[in-house]
């Protein structure tokens, strides 16, 4: 895979709101994810396709610094959020954290009721006024489309939900304290059709209000939700472009090879 | 199809069962001695009357049978230990003559000389106003008269050791005093004063308890025993007079609720074969207790820090390699170290620090209830390691990486979210720990523990815990009593009684444990 044509492959952004620069990074000596150099589109949502183990998550993981969590990992290169370099050493991770939300794979809510799950980003940020905490649940949990189905059960465990409702839940957890970007990584990979359904409109209905970044295995998804699409492979960032484009005319073989499914 | 047969592992499968209902068996076997041993003790035995054919009678309990040479033979209890030095006799069942249960045969617990079987022949109250009439009821009527007075000495021997209690204190103070030099100081000649005022008291108290014991002891009951030898028992020294032969159940069961009684709430008597156990059972709380509140938030912490914060490495591994192992070393090493380290290291130290003045006389330089819940405390703190460990390693790891994502510290993540979780594993790490605790005796018994100590280690007395006091426990109490007492085969029952009371406390306290546990597992399940 050589780097030809990278102005025709990656797209430029308007009004970017993460810009990443060169950005590497090795697991000790082996490298996973060379010189990404692109941007993300502020309230937007971008999808990150590519077959698995090219790096995705991993990328996504550089956003919030969860892979702050992992020894021996190292980064460089950098990525700007909102024109300040996260790996900067005046950021402080936690404030970053509260910026980038995140929702996982699996749906993993804390064995507490739902309010208390809903409002923890709030607690542990030193939040305790009633009505504001209130106020807060009722509105992230519109915003997840949960709280016609929880309304009357706030304070059960969160663990008494289904799967579907779990995950809008993580959803609403991460709404709760304002982030302005979502990173996603494979939400609906857990789920059946109905509650991925659920997630999907979800995802459009936050669409223009949030900048969302998913990672996704799923082609089809991907092109019904998102206005951007980056295609990872091996590590490097092969095209990156409006999903209308990228699905339809590819400017990379290898785009195309993977989208109609000949490898990946 | 015989290979099938090999190949589906049934026999694995049998073999499994059979394995596990074994081990059950095993244990409820033990249950099942312990209980049936130890649950009849109190019930009043009836009193038998065996006349020999060589013209000798013998009256007691009988304890067990068993054939010898083809021959059977009863062990009987014949009590009496005053007048024959036994308390025990083999009766070969052919040289009986005659048996029978005669109503009128008693059995007197005395707190000397172990119990009196015999029959009530005459009374002697020169003391007592009791109406006249039928010999038995008159006996009752006295014995419960007795009990305004003995209650009265109850209270002057009570007054005698708090005097004492403040003696001892004013003596170290007036040591301390003279250690640091003073000579006939004001202070000093008015703590000499106090002394003596309280010499004065003392010595009252005894002359007023020799007067009332004296007065007491002219009570006197006349019994004859199996054979019509006479003994005259003085009424004061009698616990306990009933006749099992004419007792109805509801009586029986009346005795035996109130020896429980007195098994729970009362003092040893007779180098403890007797009397109650409520010393033992303190010590015994008290110690665990004092352990979990050193052993727990250290093992925990300790546990923390190996998991959350340790950088996993060589060293970590050797240090959780090092935990583990000793969890597997024996107790009496531990006991060895509690006396090396904290009793003659840190306990001397403190003497020589704090309390020089009373040198040579150890206060803390001697076995004491710190010292051996301390001792307890790092022989199951590995336990309380592993388990923490453990239960902080099985959450799984999205919901750190949630809680993380959603902006939360390290700290914020293990209060809120990793220790609530974690708790039931805790518990139960702590459950395990206790249980081990309660049941060790070795280390103890280098480190504190006393066949009978004269004081709790918690009292009225200021400041309350003596944690510096020799204590008593009940896993020490089966082991003194059932092996280094002087009367071995009289102290049987008690062995059992003291077993199942410590099987009890363990299974009450470890119980309590598993439902706080249960309610914290309920609360914090995750389910996915």
């Amino acid at each position: 895979m050589t780097m030809n044509d990278p102005e025709q492959a990656i797209v430029a952004i308007d009004d970017p709101i993460v810009q990443m620069e060169d950005l590497c990074l090795y697991y000790g000596q082996a490298q996973a994810l060379f010189d990404l150099t692109f941007d993300i589109p502020r309230h937007q949502v971008t999808a990150l396709i590519g077959p698995s183990g090219c790096g995705k998550s991993t990328f996504i993981r550089c956003i919030n610094r969860m892979n702050d969590l992992i020894d021996g990992l190292s980064t460089t290169g950098s990525i700007n959020l909102d024109g300040v370099n996260i790996f900067d050493r005046a950021v402080d991770v936690i404030d970053l954290r509260r910026r980038v939300g995140m929702v996982f794979q699996k749906s993993n809510p804390f064995p507490k009721s739902i309010y208390e799950n809903v409002i923890f980003g709030m607690r542990i940020g030193g939040v305790s006024e009633k009505p504001i905490l209130d106020e807060t649940v009722e509105k992230s949990l519109r915003r997840a489309a949960l709280w016609d189905e929880v309304k009357d059960r706030l304070h059960d465990s969160a663990m008494g939900l289904s799967g579907g409702q779990m995950q809008r839940l993580c959803i609403a957890r991460a709404i709760a304290v304002s982030p302005e970007v979502i990173l996603m990584d494979e939400p609906c990979s857990a789920l059946d059709p109905r509650s991925t359904a659920h997630i999907e409109d979800l995802i459009r209905d936050l669409n223009g209000e949030y900048t969302i970044i998913i990672v996704t295995h799923n082609m089809q998804q991907a092109s019904r939700i998102s206005d951007y699409t980056a295609f990872l492979y091996e590590g490097e960032l092969i095209e990156f472009g409006h999903t209308k484009k990228v699905f339809t005319v590819p400017v990379k073989k290898a785009t195309e090879d993977y989208i109609t499914g000949r490898f990946g | 199809m015989k290979n099938k047969f090999w190949q589906n592992g049934e026999p694995f499968v049998w073999g499994t069962g059979a394995a596990l209902t074994l081990i059950l068996l095993l244990t409820f076997y033990l249950l099942f001695i312990i209980f049936k041993n130890g649950i009849a003790v109190y019930w009043p035995c009836p009193l038998v009357l065996f006349d020999m054919e060589d013209g000798s009678s013998y009256l007691g309990e009988v304890v067990k049978d068993n054939e010898y040479d083809n021959k059977l033979r009863h062990q009987v209890k014949i009590a009496n230990r005053d007048l024959y030095s036994l308390d025990f006799k083999w009766i070969d069942a052919s040289a009986i003559s005659q048996k029978s249960t005669p109503k009128d045969a008693t059995v007197l617990e005395r707190d000397e000389y172990g119990n009196f079987h015999g029959f009530l022949s005459s009374l002697n109250l020169p003391n007592l106003s009791v109406k006249d009439g039928v010999l038995w009821p008159r006996f009752t009527a006295a014995l419960a008269a007795l009990a305004p007075d003995t209650a009265k000495i109850e209270d002057i021997q009570d007054e005698l050791k708090r005097l004492n209690y403040r003696l001892e204190r004013l003596d170290l103070k007036i040591a301390k005093r003279t250690y640091d030099g003073e000579v006939g100081t004001p202070v000093l000649l008015d703590l000499m004063k106090k002394k003596e005022s309280l010499h004065h008291d003392f010595d009252l108290l005894v002359a007023r308890l020799a007067s009332l014991e004296a007065k007491l002891l002219k009570n006197t009951a006349l019994f004859k025993d199996a054979t019509g030898q006479e003994q005259v028992i003085p009424l004061a020294s009698i616990v306990r007079a009933y006749r099992p032969n004419d007792m109805s159940v509801f009586a029986k069961a009346f005795i035996y609720l109130d020896k429980v009684w007195e098994l729970f709430f009362a003092e040893p008597r007779e180098s403890n074969t007797e009397g109650g156990l409520f010393p033992a059972i303190f010590g015994t709380i008290i110690l665990i207790f004092i352990m979990s509140i050193l052993s727990f938030p250290l093992g925990v912490l300790a546990g923390i820090y190996l998991r959350e914060y340790a950088k996993e490495g060589f060293l970590v591994r050797l240090v959780r390699i090092a935990v583990n192992n000793l969890a597997g070393i024996p107790s009496i090493v531990y006991g060895i170290f509690g006396l090396a380290f904290f009793v003659y290291g840190i306990g001397s130290s403190i003497d020589q620090l704090f309390f020089p003045q009373y040198l040579p006389a150890p206060t803390f330089g001697t076995g004491g209830i710190l010292w051996a819940s301390l001792t307890l405390g790092l022989l199951t703190v590995p336990v309380v390691i592993v388990a923490t460990e453990e239960a902080l390693g099985a959450i799984p790891s999205g919901l750190r990486e949630s809680s993380f994502a959603l902006g939360s510290t390290k700290f914020q993540t293990l209060t809120r979210i990793l220790l609530p979780m974690a708790s039931p594993g805790i518990m139960t790490g702590f459950i395990l720990a206790m249980a081990r605790a309660a049941g060790e005796v070795a280390p103890l018994m280098i480190t504190g523990v006393v066949k009978l100590a004269p004081s709790l280690p918690l009292d009225a007395n200021f400041p309350f815990f003596h944690l510096d006091r020799k204590f008593m426990h009940l896993g020490f109490h089966i082991y003194d009593i059932g092996f280094q007492s002087p009367n071995v085969e009289a102290a049987k029952p008690m062995v059992f009684v003291t077993t199942l009371l410590l099987l009890g406390i363990v299974i009450l306290m470890t119980s309590s444990a598993i439902v706080l546990r249960n309610k914290m597992k309920k609360k914090f399940a995750v389910t996915h």
